[in-house]
C-alpha cells in the first residue's frame, strides 16, 4: 500500500507505561490494517496486533536514550509505548500511521467495508436477519389497540435521523404527526421506545420543542394527548427533560426550549441535570489521565477520580433512568423524554429505563435488541461520536461508554441479573469504536441503508450470538428472584466503582489474577458434562465399556484447570520497591543509575518464566479482557500483567 | 455483686428497636452485667444481645417524655433504641455508658464466659510456640528455642518461648534486649523453606543521639545471614521520623556498624494517625448527601486506602527481598508491636500457602499478633465513634484484615477461609465473650476464640468454597485501581447485602451441584468396577 512508508521496523521497545524497566524489544509491522509489535525473545512468539482504526492519537516525543518515542492511543484505552531506534524510522512510522490513521475522511475507508471474513453472501445476510426490532415490538405487545405501527416516516421525510418504522399513539393522525415533527428539533416527534403491557404505561422520546418564549403548536400538544390517553390507567404523563434547567432555558433564545405545563394538559414536567456532550468528553479525557498515570498514589487516583467527574455523570444518567422506572412500574403514569435532539441523553435513559425494568433487556439478546432499537435505530450519531471519520472533534462524545458503564455499574449490584458479563459489554464496547462490523457505521438508519451496510458489511450481533459461551454469567439463572421484574439500585456515592475492567483493560497487572468467573464457568462446563453422563448411563444401563472410558476425564478435578491457567500469573511480584531491587526476573539488566545494591540474581527464575510464557501464551487473566472476534486484533500478549507493575 | 450498683433500671418494658435493614421489634430491654437484651418475648423473633463491651458511644435525644438512645457499636453497626419515660431512658443511658466503659480487665466479659458449646479442642495449647518450633526444626538445625523470656523479664511483651539463631546464647540475648526498643530483640518471624532465608522482627535500635552501639545486637543478626550474602532491614518509618526518634533514644542501624545489611525505609503511618483515619473514613460512610463529590473527597481525606497500599507494599517487598533477591529481612518500626506486625504477618500470607488455610491463619494470628505481644487490649479499646480522645488506640489489626482482604480479592481461590473469617476476626479484636486479646499470662480463666471457631459448624460458615491449594507465592497488585473499599465491613450496615449475598449462595450451590454430581458419578464407577470382579463376563472383551 503506497500509504506505508516503512513496513516493518527492527528493535523496537515496547515500553511499559507504568515500569518501563519491564520494556520488551521486537520488530514492528505495519499492515494495511494493524500495527503488529512481535518481541523477539526466543522461543516466545508474543505479539501485540493493534488495529488502525481503534487509533485514536498518535504523539511523538523528544528522544530519550532509549530511542525515539512514539505513542500510540487507541480507542479501546490501550496505550502502546514504542521507542524506535532511529529518527528516520520515527519519522516514516508516524507519518504512515498518520495516512492509514487516525481517522478516515470517508466512510468508504472503514475496515468494515474490507472486512472479508470467509463468509459466504446468504450468510452474510442470515447475520443481519438475526436482529429483528419487529420482534421486540411484538415482545411488549405491540401493535395493541393503543399503538399503532406509523408508515409515515418510510422515507425518512418527516425526520431523517429517525428509523423508517416507528409506534405512536393510535389516535395520532398523520397531520398530528407531521405538525408535532415540525415542532421538534430535527423532526424528531415523540414515539414510543418501550411499552409495558402489564400496566400500559410507556416510555416515549424526542427531541426538544421548538417552543421558544412563547411558541405553541397545536399538534404537538394534541401528539401527548394522545400518549397520554394511550395510558388508559392514568390521568397523568410526565415529561422528562433529561437536561441541567440552565441548559435548557439557554435554549429557549434559540427558538427553542421545553414544554410549558401551560400549555399540555396533564403533564408534569420534570428535569434531570445530565450534563451535554461536551462535558461528558472533558470527564472522560480527565479520568483517563488519571489511569494513564505513572505509579499514582492513592490520593493521586481518588483525588483525580473526583476531579474528573465521571462518576458523578454516571449516577446522574443511573438517577435518571431510576426516576423513569419508577414513574412507569410503580406509578403507572407514561413518561416522555427528551433532551435537546434526543439521540444522546435521551438513548442514555430510555435505555437504562429499560434494563431496570424489563428482564429480558438484562438477556445476552435483550441487550443486544436494546442497543439496536434505542441507539442505532433511533439515531444515536454513532460515527461522530465516536470519531469514526474526519470530523468536527467537538461531536465526539462517550455517551455510549457512559450506558455500557450503567449497565456495568448494575451487574456488580446485581450480581445474579444479568446473562452476560464483564466481557461482553467490553466486546460490544471495543467494536463500537473498532469500524469491524457494519451496525455502528454512520449516524442513522439512512445513512446506513445508503451506505448499503447490510448488504457491505457484517454484523457483530450475529458474531456475538455464535459465540455467546464466552459471555455468559455463570451466576445467571433464569428462575433466580433477581431475574424477575424491575430491579432497584442503590445510587448512594458508594455504590459506583471504577471500571477498572474497561478503563484500565490492558493493564493486566492490576487485575485479580483469578477469576471467580471463570472458575465457576469451568465447574459448570464440568456439570454439564457429568450430567450427561448420568442421563446416558440411565439410558444405556450398565454398557460398561462406554460408561468406564467415558467417566474416565472426571478423576481430574478444576486443580488442574486453575493451576495451569491462573497461577502462573500469579507468580511476579510488581515493582514494590520504587526501583530499589535492580533484578527482576524479566529483564535481568544494568541496574538503575540511582547506585542502589546489587543482588546475585537467581537466573533460574528468568528461565522459569520463559517456560511457563510459552506453555500456555492466551492463558490467564487476559480473560477479563476482551477476546476480540478474531485472533487478528486481539491483543496476545501473555506476560503483559507482569508489564504493569506500578512503581510503588 | 459490682455490676449492679451500676444498674440503675435492669428492665424497660415496650421498647423500641431500629436496626438498618431489618424490621422494627417492639419489647423488653434488660441490662445485666455484661449485656444489654432486648426481647419481644415472642416466638421466632430474634433477640438482640449485645455486649456492652461492644459499644463505642451513645447519644440520647428526647422528643416529649419519648427518649431515644442510639447505640453506635465497635463493630460500626448503629441502632436506636426508642424508650419510653424520660427517668428510665437516662438511667438505662447512665448504666450503659457506665459499663461498656469498664477498666478493670478481670471485669471483663471474657472472665465470666462459660461456652455453650462443647469445647473439643482446647484453642489455648492448638498454637504453641513448641510446636510451631518442631515444624521449624524438621527444615533447619541453624535455629533454637530460647527460654530466656520464661518469666517475662527480658521483654514483657514476648512470649516465653523465642526463636534465635543457634549460636547465640541467652546471655547474649539479654545483652541485646538492653539495646532494643521494649526489649524486643530480633526474633525468627518466619524460615522461607524454599531458600532458607528468614525474616526477623524486633524494637527499634536504641542507639540514641551518641550512636550507641551493641556488638551482641550485630553478632546477633549477622548470625542470620549465610556467607557472602547480605540481607535488607525494612525499617518501617521514614528516615526522618527514624531520625527524630534519636532524640527519644530510639535509632537507625548505621551502615557503618551494619555493613552487610542494606535498610530500606518505608512510611507506614501509627497510632493517633490511623485512628483518625478510620474515624473520617466511617464518617464518610455514613454521610447521608449522597453527594459524589462528597464521598470521593471524603474517602481521599480519610486517607484509609493509602495506609492500605503502604502496608501492602512494604509487605511485598519484605516478601519480595525474602523470596526473589534471596536476602533475609529484619524488619521494626518504633516499638517493633503495630506496624512491623503489620508488614511481617502480611508477608507471610504471600509467601507461605499455609498462611491462606483457616488454621493456618489462626496460627499467624496467635504468633504474629497475640504472642508476639500487639497491645490489643489499648489499641482496639475505642473504635470509630468513640468521643473520648483517642490515647493508644489505632485500628492497626483492622488494617491488617483489610490487607488480607485485598490479596483474597485478588486471589479469590487460594484462601481456605472467606471474607466472613476477617470480617468475625474484626468484631472479636474489639468486644468478645472470647479472649484473643488480653494479655497471655491470665489466658487461664477464660476460653479462647479459636475453640470456638474450630468446631464443625463455625468452619464451614467461614470455609471459602473456591479454595483449590495454592502453592505458590501470591504477589498482588498495590496499584490504586487494584485496592478497594471493603464494603464488608465499612458499608456492612449502610447497604442491604441482600443481592451479593443471594450471588455468594448461588456460587456455592452451582459448586456444591458439581461435588454431588461427581460423587453420584464415583460411586456409580465404583459399582461398576465391583461388577466387573464379580462377573468376568461383564468384561470388556
Amino acid at each position: 500500500m503506497e500509504f506505508i512508508r516503512l513496513p516493518k521496523v527492527e528493535n523496537v521497545k515496547l515500553l511499559d507505561r507504568v515500569s518501563p524497566r519491564r520494556s520488551r524489544v521486537g520488530t514492528l509491522y505495519l499492515t494495511a490494517t494493524h500495527t503488529i509489535f512481535v518481541e523477539n525473545e526466543a522461543g516466545v512468539r508474543n505479539e501485540t496486533w493493534v488495529l488502525h482504526s481503534l487509533v485514536c492519537s498518535l504523539e511523538k516525543q523528544a528522544a530519550t536514550s532509549s530511542g525515539y518515542p512514539l505513542l500510540i492511543h487507541c480507542k479501546n484505552f490501550q496505550v502502546l509505548h514504542f521507542a524506535i531506534p532511529r529518527e528516520q524510522e520515527c519519522q516514516d512510522v508516524h507519518l504512515s500511521l498518520q495516512r492509514l490513521q487516525p481517522v478516515k475522511p470517508s466512510y468508504e475507508e472503514l475496515y468494515c467495508f474490507s472486512y472479508k471474513p470467509n463468509v459466504d453472501d446468504e450468510e452474510r445476510q442470515n447475520e443481519w436477519d438475526f436482529m429483528n426490532l419487529k420482534a421486540d415490538y411484538s415482545r411488549m405487545g405491540l401493535p395493541n389497540a393503543h399503538w399503532k405501527l406509523s408508515p409515515a416516516n418510510r422515507n425518512y421525510k418527516v425526520s431523517d435521523t429517525y428509523p423508517a418504522d416507528l409506534f405512536v399513539p393510535e389516535s395520532a393522525t398523520p397531520p398530528v404527526i407531521v405538525g408535532s415533527s415540525k415542532f421538534r428539533s430535527r423532526g424528531r416527534f415523540p414515539t414510543l421506545s418501550y411499552y409495558s403491557k402489564e400496566n400500559h404505561a410507556a416510555i416515549c422520546r424526542s427531541s426538544q420543542p421548538l417552543s421558544g418564549f412563547s411558541a405553541r403548536c397545536l399538534e404537538d400538544e394534541q401528539m401527548l394527548e394522545a400518549i397520554l390517553r394511550s395510558n388508559p390507567c392514568s390521568d397523568f404523563m410526565y415529561v422528562v427533560d433529561t437536561r441541567p434547567k440552565l441548559n435548557a432555558i439557554a435554549n429557549r433564545a434559540a427558538g427553542k426550549g421545553y414544554e410549558n405545563e401551560d400549555n399540555y394538559s396533564n403533564i408534569k414536567f420534570q428535569f434531570i441535570g445530565i450534563e451535554n456532550i461536551h462535558v461528558m468528553r472533558n470527564s472522560q479525557q480527565k479520568m483517563l489521565e488519571v489511569c494513564e498515570l505513572r505509579s499514582p498514589s492513592m490520593s493521586d487516583f481518588l483525588e483525580g477520580l473526583e476531579s474528573s467527574g465521571w462518576l458523578k455523570h454516571i449516577k446522574a444518567v443511573l438517577d435518571a433512568g431510576i426516576f423513569i422506572t419508577k414513574a412507569v412500574a410503580e406509578e403507572g403514569v407514561s413518561v416522555l423524554v427528551h433532551c435537546s435532539d434526543g439521540w444522546d441523553r435521551t438513548a442514555q435513559v430510555c435505555s437504562v429505563a429499560c434494563v431496570l425494568l424489563d428482564p429480558y433487556y438484562r438477556t445476552l439478546q435483550g441487550l443486544m435488541v436494546l442497543i439496536e432499537k434505542d441507539w442505532i435505530s433511533f439515531g444515536h450519531k454513532f460515527s461522530h461520536r465516536c470519531n469514526h471519520l474526519v470530523g468536527d472533534p467537538k461531536e465526539v462524545s462517550p455517551v455510549i461508554d457512559q450506558f455500557l458503564e450503567c449497565v456495568w455499574q448494575l451487574m456488580e449490584q446485581f450480581p445474579c441479573a444479568f446473562e452476560f458479563n464483564e466481557r461482553f459489554l467490553i466486546t460490544i464496547h471495543s467494536h463500537i469504536y473498532s469500524c469491524q462490523y457494519g451496525n455502528f457505521i454512520g449516524n442513522n438508519q439512512r445513512e446506513r441503508i445508503q451506505l448499503g451496510v447490510h448488504q457491505r458489511t457484517h454484523s457483530l450481533w450475529s458474531y456475538l450470538w455464535t459465540n455467546r459461551t464466552d459471555y455468559i454469567n455463570p451466576l445467571y439463572r433464569p428462575d433466580h428472584s433477581q431475574t424477575q421484574g424491575l430491579l432497584r439500585p442503590s445510587t448512594a456515592p458508594y455504590c459506583f466503582k471504577f471500571w477498572r475492567g474497561l478503563y484500565n483493560r490492558f493493564d493486566q497487572g492490576i487485575h485479580p489474577r483469578q477469576s471467580v468467573e471463570d472458575y465457576l464457568r469451568t465447574i459448570q462446563e464440568e456439570t454439564q458434562q457429568l450430567e450427561e453422563q448420568l442421563a446416558s448411563h440411565k439410558q444405556v444401563n450398565f454398557k460398561l465399556p462406554l460408561i468406564m472410558s467415558e467417566a474416565a476425564p472426571f478423576d481430574k478435578s478444576p486443580t488442574a484447570w486453575t493451576l495451569s491457567h491462573d497461577l502462573r500469573l500469579a507468580n511476579t511480584p510488581q515493582d514494590y520497591t520504587g526501583g530499589f531491587i535492580t533484578s527482576s526476573p524479566s529483564q535481568p539488566k544494568a541496574p538503575d543509575s540511582s547506585g542502589l545494591i546489587l543482588l546475585p540474581q537467581d537466573l533460574n527464575q528468568t528461565s522459569i518464566f520463559s517456560l511457563s510464557n510459552s506453555s500456555d501464551p492466551e492463558s490467564g487473566i487476559a480473560d477479563l479482557s476482551c477476546r476480540s472476534p478474531l485472533s487478528e486484533d486481539s491483543t496476545r500478549d501473555p506476560d503483559s500483567d507482569e508489564a504493569v507493575y506500578s512503581a510503588a | 455483686m459490682e455490676f449492679a450498683e451500676l444498674i440503675k433500671t435492669p428492665r424497660v418494658d415496650g421498647v423500641v428497636l431500629h436496626r438498618p435493614f431489618l424490621p422494627t421489634v417492639e419489647g423488653t430491654l434488660c441490662l445485666t452485667g455484661h449485656h444489654l437484651i432486648l426481647s419481644s418475648r415472642q416466638d421466632n423473633t430474634e433477640e438482640l444481645w449485645l455486649l456492652h463491651s461492644n459499644i463505642d458511644s451513645i447519644e440520647k435525644r428526647f422528643v416529649g417524655s419519648l427518649g431515644s438512645i442510639i447505640v453506635k457499636c465497635k463493630d460500626l453497626r448503629v441502632i436506636q433504641l426508642d424508650i419510653p419515660g424520660m427517668e428510665e431512658c437516662l438511667n438505662i443511658a447512665s448504666s450503659i455508658e457506665a459499663l461498656s466503659t469498664l477498666d478493670s480487665v478481670s471485669l471483663m466479659y471474657p472472665f465470666f464466659y462459660r461456652p455453650m458449646f462443647e469445647v473439643i479442642e482446647d484453642g489455648w495449647n492448638s498454637f504453641l510456640p513448641e510446636d510451631a518450633f518442631k515444624d521449624l526444626e524438621s527444615m533447619t538445625d541453624e535455629w533454637r528455642l530460647s527460654e530466656v523470656n520464661k518469666d517475662f523479664s527480658v521483654c514483657p511483651s514476648y512470649p516465653p518461648l523465642v526463636a534465635v539463631p543457634k549460636d547465640i546464647d541467652d546471655e547474649t540475648l539479654r545483652k541485646v534486649a538492653t539495646f532494643r526498643h521494649g526489649g524486643r530483640f530480633p526474633v525468627l518471624s518466619y524460615y522461607h523453606k524454599k531458600n532458607g532465608m528468614v525474616m526477623m522482627r524486633a524494637g527499634q535500635p536504641l542507639t540514641g543521639t551518641n550512636g550507641r552501639r551493641c556488638k551482641e545486637d550485630e553478632k546477633l543478626i549477622n548470625a542470620t545471614l549465610r556467607p557472602g550474602k547480605r540481607g535488607y532491614i525494612i525499617d518501617t518509618r521514614t528516615i526522618n521520623v527514624a531520625q527524630q526518634a534519636k532524640a527519644r533514644g530510639g535509632g537507625i542501624e548505621s551502615e557503618a556498624n551494619y555493613p552487610q545489611w542494606r535498610r530500606i525505609h518505608k512510611a507506614i503511618e501509627r497510632s493517633n494517625v490511623l485512628q483518625e483515619s478510620l474515624i473520617k473514613l466511617v464518617e464518610a460512610c455514613n454521610d447521608q448527601s449522597h453527594n459524589m463529590d462528597r464521598w470521593l473527597s471524603k474517602l481521599e481525606a480519610s486517607n484509609w486506602q493509602t495506609h492500605v497500599k503502604e502496608i501492602l507494599t512494604t509487605a511485598c517487598l519484605a516478601a519480595q527481598c525474602i523470596d526473589r533477591e534471596g536476602a533475609s529481612v529484619l524488619v521494626h518500626g518504633t516499638e517493633g508491636t503495630d506496624t512491623t506486625l503489620q508488614v511481617t504477618s502480611l508477608a507471610q500470607i504471600i509467601l507461605d500457602p499455609s498462611c491462606r488455610t483457616i488454621r493456618g491463619f489462626q496460627g499467624l494470628v496467635e504468633r504474629e499478633w497475640l504472642q508476639a505481644g500487639h497491645p490489643f487490649q489499648q489499641r482496639c479499646a475505642q473504635s470509630a465513634y468513640s468521643n473520648s480522645k483517642p490515647r493508644q488506640e489505632a485500628p492497626v489489626f483492622l488494617l491488617f484484615l483489610d490487607c488480607v482482604w485485598q490479596i483474597l480479592r485478588q486471589f479469590p481461590c487460594s484462601f481456605e477461609f472467606s471474607e466472613s473469617y476477617l470480617v468475625l476476626l474484626f468484631e472479636h479484636a474489639y468486644a468478645s465473650q472470647f479472649v484473643c486479646r488480653l494479655f497471655l499470662r491470665q489466658l487461664h480463666k477464660t476460653v479462647s476464640l479459636w475453640s470456638w471457631v474450630n468446631r464443625h459448624q463455625e468452619i464451614e460458615r467461614l470455609t471459602n468454597p473456591l479454595f483449590e491449594a495454592n502453592s505458590l507465592v501470591i504477589w498482588p497488585s498495590v496499584a490504586p485501581q487494584s485496592l478497594l473499599l471493603w464494603e464488608g465491613v465499612f458499608l456492612r450496615w449502610n447497604r442491604s447485602s441482600k443481592c451479593l449475598d443471594e450471588a455468594y449462595e448461588e456460587m456455592v450451590h452451582i459448586i456444591e451441584y458439581n461435588k454431588e454430581l461427581q460423587n453420584k458419578v464415583n460411586s456409580l464407577r465404583r459399582q461398576l468396577a465391583q461388577l466387573e470382579t464379580e462377573d468376568p463376563l461383564l468384561q470388556t472383551p
